[in-house]
Order: structure tokens, then C-alpha cells, then sequence
């Protein structure tokens, strides 16, 4: 199904009655060359590049739930480059850029808003990291500005910049940083692989992989077994019990993380903001709400709801950077399953089974990642080698110790990312 | 989420620290091989329903707990010594 302001025109004089669905509803084959489990944004970008770059379409993506129930759906929409160490420098500033032309590449207006990120910092020492970090964004090619107290002041007025523990000293600003739709992410990518040819299986749970001599064969799922030359694990905050499917142990422990927004107000935050107390960061959508939160819950979970010690905490963070926001009523909160790594970055990998591959890891920040691990993980199921951008995102790093990607320093542990 | 302490009683979630799966317990032999120990550091069964975790009651004792918690309800099952749990 197309779009066009004509066809909105005509449809809202008729009715809204001619709209149909975006992608078919096919029933399952018996067998796929590829199967993709995980019917997410990664899963569906999988697909579509697939199919749109390497000429493979007899290939399904069995979801469980809904096409966008998952994280995809769930997430606070943040799109961003700026990472520091090698690894994940390479392969967001790779994803940035495929955003940069989704909308063409999708003909779907998934709103990707670059409206500049400002992460703030209140010390010295906070400066110095954040001005190290802009300088590898620099280097990576992407862009990166460092801004002063008064910087800052003319792009968030509003900000309380005298807070007796939290001054605000500064911020770096990537101006290429922004938002997205995130459903339309998904579905823009759900309407690419359908309408070349891809099968999307709903309510499809995939309950074993079947595996012979070490070779893939297929799975057995709760419309049938589907036998397939390829598997392709895709699940985000599932990814244990899935590959625990192939007997594999996978270094993930799943977390819940909650996110919040308020009623719809007028514009009133242009940008989105990071505090760098700790965590908070926030956004207006372009309904008007005000999209917001903080950090993990900090236990494993897979409740996709979490606990009201973290809503109180983020609702202080919230209230000590911006006291503007404080009128505004919460309308919902909710959480979703991270898959988090000892190192907080991503896994793009085969696996030691022939035809059975892995992609996951994404913590709380893999929708960013969508149309670029699409891409990447594509390339590895098709040429059975490593695309350029994502080579390091190996499974084997954390046995080596090589080529582990910390981010925050912290040390390769379940628990502190 | 509330935690009871064996020894301080029923606490709020936020007077204990998280530290993961219990398997820190059953520390492995230093010269047991780099597959042991990745098994050791970082490989997870990650259940969805009951797991057993270590639990710090960083504000309160100070004791290490094993907690028997579920991750999908939340509800906490058990909470034993971390030191009782190992003998
Ligand atoms: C509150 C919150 C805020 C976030 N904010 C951001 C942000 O601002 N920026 C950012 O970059 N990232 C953010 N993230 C992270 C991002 O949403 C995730 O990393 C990303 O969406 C995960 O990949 P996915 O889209 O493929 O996951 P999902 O959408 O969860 O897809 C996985 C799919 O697999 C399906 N599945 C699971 N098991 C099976 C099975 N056995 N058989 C068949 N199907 C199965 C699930 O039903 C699900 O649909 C946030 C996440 C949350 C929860
Ligand atoms: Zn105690």
C-alpha cells in the first residue's frame, strides 16, 4: 500500500474505508532457504536488506507476538553517532548514515527528526570526557560540538543552570543526533521485505531449533516445523532462551528498562537532552508529549514493567534539571526486555553451529542500530562474512578478553552497564 | 520489590545492591582454562520464571544474600546468607 496526499485527501472525504494492509498475512511454507526469529526492528531490517541487497527473498520472519510489539515499539526513539570506542564508533556512525537515507530507501515517513542531542556535564573532569568523546566523533567523520555554559543557555533556556550539586557547565552537542517513529521503523521496513517477497509470520513462536551433525535444519514452531538452509537468531531480550534452543549459553542476562511520557503540550523541548547526573535524558514527540527516562531497573527481569524506586528516581532527575516540566501529568509509563552483554555492546557473530547465526546484545540502545545491524547481519547471513562495520562485534571476545568495547570504563561484568 | 533479610528483616529494594546470577559463588579454579571461566564471567542462563541471585544489603548489614526471586513476577521466593548458602 502507497501514499500520497491525494489518496489521504480522497480517503478522508470517503470514509477512511480503502485503506489496506501494509504486508500480507501468509501462512507459514514448509520450507525457507532463510528463517529469521524475531520479528522486531532488527529481525524486519534483516529481512529487508536481504532481500534489497543481496536478491534473497525466500526467506520468513517468525514472530511470536505482533509486527512492533517488542522493544521496537517500546523504546524512547533516540537516533545517535556518538560513540568512542573503535567497533561501535564505526558501525553507529554506518547506521547514522542509512538513516540519513531511510526514508528515500523505504519510501516510508518513519520522522527521523535530526534535531540535535545536547548531553550536559557539571564538573571538569565530565568536560574533559565529554570533549575527548567529541573529538572521536570527530574522527569517526561525524560531527560534534562543544558548548560552554552560555552555549548551552541559548539552546535550553529553561534549564535550572545554577542547581547547587548539578551546575550545568557545559554540554556537547551532535547536531546529526535526533529522533525517529519508531513504529514506523518498523513498519516501513515490514512493508520493504513484504512487497519483495518476504514472508512475515505473526503470532509464530519458535519453540526448537532443529540441528543435525552440527548443521542447521530448521526450527519447529507453534504453526509447524519449518525446515531452513539458514537460522537466523534475532530476539532482543529473548535472546538466552532462543539459542538456549540450540544449546547455547550466550553472555546476556535480560534487564527491564522503563520509559515514561506526559500529555501533549506545545513545543516546548527543541532538542533531546541528556543530564549527566547520572541518567536522564528526554524529548518532545511530535504529538507534543514529552518522552523520558533513565536507567535499568538494575535486576533481571522480563516483566516489561518495572519498579517505582527507578519512577521516583527519574521523576527527581527530571524535576532537578528542567522544574519547568513539573506541571505536566504523566500519562504512561512502561518497560521492555534489554539484552544486555558484560561490556554493553553488541553481538553480530555465527555461530558454531553451520547456518546458525546471532544477533544481539543491544542493551538500551539498539534502535539507533536497527537499519545498520539490518544491513551488517544481512551481509554475514549471505557472504558468510563480516561486514566492515560490524567485525568486531564478535561473540568470542568476551572468552579472549580481545577486543572487548567497555564504553563506560567500568569492566566487562553482568550488572554495571 | 522488597527483600527480607535473614537478619534485618523485610527492606525495601533500594537499601540492596545487584550483583547477578548466584554462580559468583562457585568461583572456578584459576587454571581451569579460559572456557571455564568465560562460562565463569559471563555466560548466563538468564531464566524467564525463578533464578537464584546474590543480593548486597549494601544499607542495612552488609550481608550477602543468595535470593530466590522470580523474573518474570518479581515476586522474591527465598533469601538466605550468601555464607549459609555455600555450606
Ligand atoms: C524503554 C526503552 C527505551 C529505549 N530507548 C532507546 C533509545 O532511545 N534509542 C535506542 O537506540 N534504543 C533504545 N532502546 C533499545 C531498543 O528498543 C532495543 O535495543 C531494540 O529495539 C531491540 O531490537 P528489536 O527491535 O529487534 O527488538 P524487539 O522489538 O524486542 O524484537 C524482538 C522480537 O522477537 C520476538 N521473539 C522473541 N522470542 C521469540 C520466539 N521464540 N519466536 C518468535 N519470535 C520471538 C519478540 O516477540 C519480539 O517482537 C530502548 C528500549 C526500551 C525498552
Ligand atoms: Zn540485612
Amino acid at each position: 500500500m502507497r501514499f500520497s496526499g491525494l489518496r489521504i485527501l480522497k480517503e478522508g472525504l470517503t470514509g477512511n474505508r480503502g485503506w489496506t494492509p501494509h504486508w500480507r498475512d501468509p501462512a507459514p511454507k514448509s520450507e525457507y532457504d532463510i528463517v529469521i526469529i524475531g520479528g522486531g526492528g532488527h529481525g524486519l531490517s534483516t529481512a529487508y536488506y536481504l532481500a534489497a541487497e543481496h536478491g534473497l527473498t525466500n526467506v520468513a520472519v517468525l514472530e511470536k507476538g505482533y509486527i512492533g510489539g517488542g522493544n521496537v515499539g517500546r523504546n524512547t526513539t533516540i537516533v545517535r553517532a556518538n560513540y568512542f570506542l573503535p567497533g561501535n564508533s564505526e558501525f553507529y556512525s554506518h547506521s547514522l548514515k542509512l538513516w540519513e537515507g531511510l526514508e528515500e530507501e523505504l519510501n516510508y515517513n518513519v520522522m527521523h527528526s535530526q534535531r540535535g542531542l545536547i548531553n550536559l556535564f557539571h564538573s571538569d573532569g565530565q568536560r574533559d570526557a565529554f570533549a575527548r568523546r567529541g573529538n572521536a566523533m570527530i574522527n569517526q567523520g561525524d560531527d560534534a560540538v562543544l558548548l560552554d555554559r552560555e552555549g548551552v543557555r541559548k539552546y535550553l533556556p529553561y534549564l535550572d543552570f545554577d542547581n547547587v550539586r548539578f551546575p550545568v557547565y557545559g554540554g556537547l552537542l551532535h547536531p546529526r543526533g535526533g529522533t525517529a517513529r519508531h513504529d514506523a521503523v518498523a513498519w516501513g521496513y515490514a512493508r520493504g521485505a513484504d512487497s519483495r517477497g518476504v514472508d512475515l509470520i505473526q503470532n509464530c513462536e519458535v519453540t526448537g531449533i532443529d540441528i543435525e551433525n552440527g548443521v542447521v535444519k530448521g526450527v519447529q514452531t507453534t504453526r509447524g516445523a519449518i525446515r531452513a538452509k539458514k537460522v537466523a537468531m534475532v530476539v532482543a531480550g529473548r535472546s538466552g532462551q532462543v539459542a538456549a534452543m540450540a544449546g547455547m549459553r550466550i553472555p546476556v542476562e535480560s534487564h527491564v528498562l522503563q520509559a515514561f511520557v506526559t500529555e501533549g503540550l506545545k513545543p516546548c523541548i527543541d532538542h533531546v537532552v541528556s543530564f549527566g547526573m547520572g541518567h536522564f535524558y528526554i524529548s518532545q514527540s511530535d504529538k507534543g508529549g514529552l518522552v523520558f527516562g533513565g536507567d535499568l531497573d538494575m535486576y533481571a527481569s522480563y516483566a516489561q514493567r518495572g519498579n517505582l524506586p527507578l519512577v521516583e528516581h527519574v521523576m527527581e532527575a527530571g524535576m532537578t534539571l528542567m522544574p519547568m516540566i513539573g506541571k505536566a501529568k504523566v500519562l504512561r509509563s512502561w518497560g521492555g526486555i534489554m539484552d544486555m552483554t558484560p561490556d554493553g555492546s553488541p553481538i553480530i557473530d555465527k555461530t558454531h553451529v553451520e547456518g546458525l547465526y546471532l544477533d544481539c546484545g543491544w542493551n538500551y540502545g539498539g534502535f539507533k542500530a536497527v537499519p545498520a545491524s539490518g544491513n551488517c547481519f544481512a551481509h554475514l547471513i549471505a557472504t558468510d562474512r563480516h561486514h566492515a562495520a560490524a567485525e568486531k562485534f564478535r561473540l568470542d571476545r568476551f572468552r579472549s578478553g580481545v577486543g572487548l568495547m567497555d564504553e563506560e570504563g567500568t569492566g566487562a561484568q553482568h550488572n554495571l552497564h | 520489590m522488597r527483600i527480607t533479610c535473614p537478619i534485618c528483616g523485610e527492606r525495601d529494594r533500594r537499601e540492596f545492591y545487584y550483583k547477578s546470577a548466584a554462580v559468583a559463588l562457585e568461583r572456578p579454579d584459576p587454571e581451569a582454562g579460559d572456557g571455564v571461566w568465560n562460562d565463569y564471567l559471563h555466560l548466563r542462563e538468564n531464566p524467564a520464571g525463578v533464578t537464584r541471585e546474590l543480593w548486597y544489603h549494601e544499607t542495612g548489614c552488609s550481608a550477602w544474600l543468595v535470593v530466590t526471586r522470580n523474573t518474570v513476577s518479581h515476586e522474591i521466593l527465598d533469601a538466605v546468607l550468601a555464607s549459609e548458602a555455600r555450606a
